[in-house]
Parts: C-alpha cells; sequence; structure tokens
C-alpha cells in the first residue's frame, strides 16, 4: 500500500523548484534580453530582484490567510504557520531591498532615491518587524496569537496600499508606476518571460520550502519540550 | 509517471528559448569571447550548492520527526 505524504513531506515541488532554479541562473545569463538604454545588460535584474518581492508577497499572503484562519478555528498550528511564512518572507524582503539598492546604483545614480515604492517597502519592513515586536511583548500564548493575527491582518492592508496602490498614484521611477509603462509593454519580451515565470515559481516555492522546513522544526521542538 | 511526464514537458518547454541579434551596447564582446560561460557555471554551482544544502536540511528534519514519533509509541 501506498503511503500518503502530507505536501511539506513530498519532493515534486522541491524539484520543480531546485530545476526552475538552475534554469534560472543559467538562461537568466545566456538567454537574450531586449537592448535597453540605460539598463543595458542589467535588466537580467529583473529575474533575480522581482522575484525577491513576488516570494515575499506569497509568504506575507500565507501569513494574513492563516492569521485569520487562527481566528475562527483557534488553533495553535495556524498561528505557527502564520508565524514562520512572515519569518521568511521578512528573509526575501531583505534581499530584495539589497538587491534593489545595488541594482538602482547603476540605474538611478544612488541606492536609495526618494521614491514611493523604495519608501512604501521599507515601511512594510518595519510593519512586518513590529509583528515580531507585538508577539514578542505579549506572554500569554493565547492572546499572543489572536493580536498578532488581527494586526497581520492590518500589515498586510498596508503593505497593498504601500508596494500596489500609492506608487501608482505618485510618481515612482519604477516601470508600471507614475505613468512609467510596466515591463509587460515592451522590456518584457516573450524571451524574458521564458526565464522570469519559472524564475518566480522557483523562488516562490523556495520560499515555502524555507517556511515549512521552518514550521517542522518548530513542531519537532514542540514535541519534544512537551516529553520533558 | 504522469507527473514526470509533466515536469519533462515543462523543462523542454523552458529550454525552447531563441536567440536574436542585439543593437544598443551590451555586453556582446564578453559573450563572445565565452567568458559568460564561467559566470554562469559560478552561479550554477552555487545555486546547486544550495539545492543540495536544503536537501540535506529537509532529511535532517524528517530524521527528527521519526525520533519524536518513534519515542511517542
Amino acid at each position: 500500500m501506498k503511503k500518503t505524504r502530507p505536501i511539506s513531506h513530498s519532493w515534486w515541488w522541491k524539484v520543480i523548484a531546485l530545476v526552475c532554479l538552475l534554469y534560472t541562473y543559467i538562461a537568466g545569463f545566456l538567454g537574450t534580453v531586449p537592448a535597453m538604454p540605460i539598463l543595458n545588460e542589467t535588466i537580467r535584474n529583473l529575474f533575480f530582484h522581482v522575484c525577491m518581492w513576488m516570494s515575499m508577497f506569497v509568504l506575507m499572503t500565507v501569513n494574513v490567510v492563516y492569521g485569520i484562519r487562527y481566528l475562527s478555528t483557534n488553533n495553535s498550528y495556524d498561528d505557527l504557520v502564520a508565524e514562520e511564512a512572515a519569518r521568511a518572507s521578512m528573509v526575501f524582503g531583505i534581499a530584495g531591498l539589497v538587491t534593489g539598492m545595488v541594482w538602482a546604483n547603476f540605474t538611478w545614480g544612488a541606492p536609495w532615491v526618494n521614491d514611493p515604492q523604495l519608501n512604501g517597502t521599507a515601511a512594510t519592513m518595519l510593519l512586518y518587524a513590529a509583528y515580531f515586536i507585538l508577539r514578542n511583548a505579549v506572554n500569554d500564548e493565547a492572546k499572543k496569537s489572536k493580536l498578532a493575527a488581527i494586526y497581520s491582518i492590518f500589515a498586510f492592508a498596508m503593505m497593498m496600499v504601500f508596494i500596489m496602490v500609492l506608487p501608482k498614484l505618485t510618481d515612482s521611477l519604477h516601470p508600471g508606476k507614475g505613468g512609467n509603462p510596466g515591463f509587460n509593454k515592451y522590456d518584457l519580451d516573450s524571451n524574458m518571460r521564458m526565464v522570469f515565470y519559472p524564475a518566480v515559481i522557483g523562488w516562490t516555492l523556495i520560499g515555502v520550502w524555507i517556511m515549512s522546513l521552518r514550521i517542522r522544526f518548530r513542531l519537532v521542538e514542540q514535541s519534544y519540550l512537551e516529553k520533558l | 509517471m504522469k507527473l514526470l511526464k509533466y515536469i519533462c514537458t515543462f523543462i523542454f518547454l523552458l529550454f525552447s528559448v531563441v536567440l536574436n541579434a542585439q543593437s544598443v551596447e551590451m555586453a556582446d564582446r564578453f559573450r563572445a569571447d565565452g567568458k559568460i560561460y564561467v559566470v554562469v557555471f559560478v552561479a550554477a554551482i552555487v545555486i546547486t550548492f544550495i539545492a543540495v544544502y536544503m536537501v540535506r536540511l529537509d532529511f535532517k528534519v524528517s530524521r527528527l520527526e521519526k525520533m519524536i514519533k518513534e519515542k511517542k509509541h
């Protein structure tokens, strides 16, 4: 009889993640990109920098979904998933900020320009830093989980405003914002799509993998502590 | 088996990237010299090492889970 494994223990999606990443790192350098002024060869950063944000966004969505789930189920496992999703999303958020600064230094002349998109993401990082501070400030487990779940809903909504809405309303140097044409207008041609989409899939799955490993580690830790 | 077929189709689809000529100043000379392959090789090695590391980490956590489970019963 075949044993059914939970999704966190199955390998097929982890293999897809690693194949996508290996492909991204080969085709990302060798594939054809449109020759754009100012950007030149750095347009390839799209494959590496933007994927960090996609991964962060997916993990933050997991955070808010499991936060809401916790509020309805009161199951401590849901809270654990939400917390670890937020932790993993911070890794990708910081990676996105740092890679963005390197790229901005080349194309915009400074690592930090006064751009609503940049300030918005910095504010988002602080919002999620506050999520962990809130968690550490409350001692009562149930109270902590409940407060964190409610806060994560606000944090997610503010993140959407900071990253998705505000930069579109005001002027931003980022493509697709403040009257700038989006990447899909002419930059992101079909050749780049062939690398960009697998890159997003790969990095997102890696983020989920890191999250699932952390959750499993925490569960082992918990059951060990219970035995003591 | 069906899954393997899907994965294979996916990979072959991805590798069908077409090559075109360019006009704006790009690192074409770098490519013509074949030095780009050094970069690609290094990047591929890095990602392979991360992959191996992640897989080993996964196995380690699985082993821990097994140990805890066996001790409980």
